[in-house]
């Protein structure tokens, strides 16, 4: 496995996997807002609000889903100290963001008509702020120092140690009263008879995985700006050292 | 076609949730392909020194 976490092999494979990855996240997003904005039905209480939930509940799986990766990538890089383990924690950590802004913003969008309010502070909406602040300490930590491997390693302690907030996340609406609903898919035997009806669970699934597919496309860009800056580091090296 | 932009009074909420992740990730794809430009043209130029 860690035969891949090379640059160079790495390289090879992700120019085929990045063109996978726009190809189906333009099917999937494309197929998913005509499922979402069109083809799918409104509420029986929500009516048509319903709708910011095909974009703020894939946006939330993404923003939990991308941390994991990014601890399972501070614990190799801590452990094993592989190179592409800390390019994968400067590439994800500005994508995280990015999905955990939009789950805020599109929370704060629902919440106004169905719930009055833009913002509380309940358990599961604070610990979501959380973890966007983590995402920004971790692009932070990773800019701070001239070194970056020294940056790169800094901030795999943080998001390690961020990592506590993940079950915190994902339970507080079970461990706490919250103005939030609890969740509807909790597991796979859910999935099979979940409470939320197929019209709704299919654009639902469907834009999760265009999401997905959009997080793949973007990460190996990132990746390859990473390994291409690393180079020019080394260039500029040379050049100076003559 | 106005029906549907107003989606039964939630269009603000609605169009805003979708016009913002859209362009978040819009401004996040831009920058990223600003960077790859960037770096290409000065791996470009340090390898010609």
């Amino acid at each position: 496995m860690f035969g891949y976490a090379n640059p160079k092999k790495y390289k090879t494979l992700s120019h085929y996997i990045f063109l996978t990855a726009v190809i189906l996240a333009t099917l999937f997003l494309g197929f998913g807002l005509y499922l979402a904005l069109i083809a799918s039905p409104p509420d029986y209480q929500q009516s048509e609000t319903v709708r910011i939930m095909y974009v703020h509940v894939p946006a939330a799986w993404l923003s939990m889903f991308i941390y994991v990766s990014m601890a399972v990538a501070a614990l190799v890089l801590t452990i094993w100290k592989h190179t592409l383990a800390g390019f994968y924690i400067r590439a994800a950590a500005p994508i995280g963001a990015a999905f955990t802004a939009a789950c805020l913003i599109s929370g704060a969008l629902w919440g106004q008509p169905t719930w009055g309010t833009w913002w509380v502070w309940d358990a599961r909406l604070t610990s979501v702020l959380i973890l966007f602040f983590l995402y920004l300490g971790a692009i932070a930590l990773n800019n701070a120092y001239d070194n970056p491997d020294k940056g790169n390693q800094a901030s795999a302690w943080l998001v390690l140690i961020g990592s506590v907030n993940l079950p915190i996340i994902k339970f507080s609406v079970e461990w706490w009263n919250t103005l939030h609903q609890p969740a509807s898919l909790t597991s796979l035997s859910k999935i099979t008879s979940p409470g939320i009806h197929p019209d709704m669970l299919t654009p639902l699934l469907v834009m999760a995985f265009g999401f997905l597919c959009l997080y793949g496309a973007m990460v190996i860009l990132r990746l390859d700006n990473e390994i291409l800056g690393r180079k020019i580091h080394v260039l500029r090296l040379r050049t100076i050292n003559g | 076609m106005a029906e549907f932009f107003e989606m039964n009074g939630y269009g603000l909420y609605i169009w805003g949730a979708y016009g913002a992740t859209g362009a978040i990730f819009f401004a996040l794809f831009a920058l990223t392909l600003y960077k790859t430009l960037r770096l290409k043209r000065e791996r470009r130029l340090l390898e010609k020194e």
